[in-house]
């Protein structure tokens, strides 16, 4: 079922698009920070958990863990300190609206940060931006000293006595960072090798003490809920599951990313629930040149495969796991027109994951690193049909879910294997048949092309 | 300034501007050890690489052991530890969706242009171009961070172009 597109107005990129929307001046001209005001003055942190609680909202970095949930495992009582880590590592292959929210609109994720603080009563937030984000970075930068000079920031955020320091933090270009632990311990200054949970970083995270995790979008959706309430939030979305108790529905406004062979790629507002039709049709112009979608990943690379077909998907957090995916991940759509070779596509997906993985798990090192090799051969004309069993039993071994790694970048390398084979298996065997026809059926070992160099991490 | 930090017996590559400027950092973290990445960046920032000097330079101010600090660093593969990186950084993106809109063709021609493989510095050190994955920038595909500059929609006459402005073009 499609959702309804006619009243679709967007908040949490209302003020992009402006010249000045980045500045102090011009967000506080829209309310802004009058709805964190509000909440110091009239609202205790329970209240505020109890409110993010009462609206579902559920962490758009990938996971969709609701919120207020995660933030109520902190210990209660705790001596302090809390820490609390803003997940700006945005790498994702496909995904960029975190960084369309920090360049344009600072000040949403900032007072969202402050919020999201003072519930989990943090005293100490670290504001961890991947590298590769100059300009949201020195907007960051004139966003924070603006926060201080103006008292939002400091011994008592607008005058009410809480004590909140931002500090921003730069990366250093690995993907793995974005993982929490791997955050975590990035932050801290070691390798980021994600660590075994638990313990959940609620109960020892950063410097080993309660440390709450959450995305950029996640942040700016607090700040949404406090000034237009819980009614609204919910009125958008897609409701829970009647049918499944342990389904916390999808509400809320979701930031989509559109790239790939579209008319006009880009970051789109619209509730949590719409189409992949509705996404490629209604705002991305179709798919471009006229051409035919083959297929599109349905929310980052490591979500897997959508067939043309298969486009009715609804991007809630329920959808694309209907559609054999690993869900809705970041939301982030990449379409492919009907002249892609799905050996290049995942070709590119497992180069991918070889060059990210943290080398800490064999089955995530060895295998990402083994599926890379064998694409290389496929794709150069020495592939065999026996290779796709073996990528897939790579696929189905290497992640949490069949429990053999530590983190979920292995998970994110298999998705990719298990649907571009399973869904575009014949197209495989073809090219196997027509680049390798003397060799396609052989079975017994065969060596790689050449050794991998790891060059880099 | 009193210090309390050992000296080490090479000559030193950090300058008191860096020192303080790692220093900064102290009151931030509850860990020196935190600083570690903070402090990379800032010498990478002065001297474009951070040789095996500048680690036990760091460790010091950090007061770690050494290889503590090149444990870090060599995870990352962002910092040059051999030589200086070129007057600029840029990484040319490989992932999907520019892949899908000719990056790799894009950074092979720049490649073949300035004469250098991926990753390495055109002799006049004027650039260095090196593979990126995922730029968090897919809606201007192909593209590419040039310093601090994020150029999209780059083809083989934009690149070309690109490589003149910096003074890299066919000049190994
Ligand atoms: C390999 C890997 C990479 C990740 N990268 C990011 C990221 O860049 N940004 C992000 O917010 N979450 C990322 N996550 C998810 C985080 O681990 C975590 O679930 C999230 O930051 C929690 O925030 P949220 O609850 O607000 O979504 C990643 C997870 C994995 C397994
Ligand atoms: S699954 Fe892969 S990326 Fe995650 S901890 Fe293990 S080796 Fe590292
Ligand atoms: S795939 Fe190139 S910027 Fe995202």
């Amino acid at each position: 079922m499609e959702i309804d597109l006619t009243n679709n107005t967007p908040v949490l990129l209302s003020r992009i698009g402006r010249p000045e929307s980045h500045t102090l001046s011009d967000y506080r001209a829209d309310g802004g920070y009058e709805g964190l005001a509000r909440v110091l003055r009239d609202m205790k942190p329970e209240d505020l958990i109890q409110l993010i609680k009462d609206s579902s909202l559920r962490g758009r970095g990938g996971a969709g863990f609701p919120t207020g949930l995660k933030w109520s495992f902190l210990p209660k009582d705790h001596p302090g300190p809390i820490y609390f880590c803003l997940n700006a590592d945005e790498s994702e292959p496909g995904t960029f609206n975190n960084r369309i929210l920090m360049e344009e609109d600072p000040h949403q994720v900032i007072e969202g940060l402050i919020l999201a603080c003072y519930a989990t009563r943090s005293v100490t937030a670290y504001y961890y931006m991947r590298y590769e984000y100059p300009r949201a970075w020195e907007r960051l930068l004139k966003a924070l000293d603006e926060c201080y000079s103006a008292g939002i920031l400091g011994k008592s955020v607008l005058g009410s006595g809480f004590c909140l320091d931002i500090f921003p933090h730069r990366g250093a270009a690995a993907y793995i960072c974005g993982e929490e632990t791997g955050l975590i311990e990035s932050l801290e200054g070691k390798r980021a090798w994600p660590r075994i949970k638990p313990p959940f970083p609620a109960v020892e995270g950063v410097f080993r003490k309660p440390t709450v995790v959450n995305n950029v979008e996640t942040v700016a959706c607090v700040k949404q809920i406090v000034d237009r309430g819980v009614d609204w939030f919910k009125s958008l979305g897609v409701p829970a599951d009647p049918k499944n108790p342990r389904d916390p529905g999808s509400y809320g406004p979701k930031l989509y990313c559109l790239s790939g062979h579209v008319e006009r790629p880009g970051c789109y507002e619209a509730p949590l629930g719409i189409t992949v039709h509705q996404l490629v049709d209604h705002f991305g112009g179709g798919v471009w040149k006229n051409r035919h979608a083959k297929a599109a990943i349905p929310g980052g690379i490591s979500m897997g495969l959508l067939k043309a077909d298969e486009f009715d998907c609804p991007l809630d957090f329920a959808g694309p796991g209907r559609y054999g995916c690993l869900g809705l991940g970041t939301a982030a759509v990449v379409v492919m027109d009907e002249t892609v070779s799905m050996v290049d596509f995942l070709h590119n997906s497992a180069r991918f994951f070889a060059h990210e993985s943290c080398g800490q798990c064999t089955p995530c090192r060895e295998g990402t690193a083994w599926a890379l090799r064998m694409l290389e051969r496929i794709r150069a004309g020495r592939g065999r049909l026996k290779d796709l069993d073996l990528l897939l039993e790579i696929g189905d071994t290497i992640g949490i879910m069949p429990g053999t790694t530590i983190c979920g970048l292995a998970d994110g390398a298999a998705w990719p294997l298990k649907n571009a084979i399973r869904k575009f298996r014949s197209e495989f065997e073809e090219y196997m048949q027509r680049t390798n026809p003397s060799g396609y059926q052989q079975t017994d070992a065969v060596p790689a092309l050449s050794s991998l160099s790891h060059g880099g991490h | 300034m009193p210090s309390t930090e050992k000296k080490s017996n090479s000559t030193p590559v950090l300058n008191n501007e860096m020192r303080d400027e790692i220093r900064k950092y102290f009151a931030r973290y509850p860990t020196r050890q935190a600083v570690t990445l903070p402090a990379l960046h800032v010498v990478n920032k002065y001297l474009r690489h951070v040789p095996l000097q500048a680690v036990v330079e760091i460790a010091e101010l950090l007061e770690l052991s050494p290889a503590q600090v090149q444990d870090t660093l060599s995870f990352y593969g962002f910092f040059p530890q051999q030589a200086p990186h070129g007057e600029v950084r840029a990484w040319v993106c490989r992932s999907i969706s520019c892949a899908l809109r000719g990056g790799e063709e894009v950074l092979a021609h720049m490649c073949a242009k300035a004469k250098i493989q991926p990753g390495e510095t055109t002799a006049n050190g004027k650039l260095t171009l090196e593979f990126g994955e995922c730029l968090g920038a897919c809606e201007l595909a192909p593209c590419m961070l040039a310093g601090d500059q994020l150029v999209g929609h780059l083809t083989a006459e934009s690149s070309e172009e690109f490589l003149a402005s910096c003074g890299a073009l066919g000049t190994s």
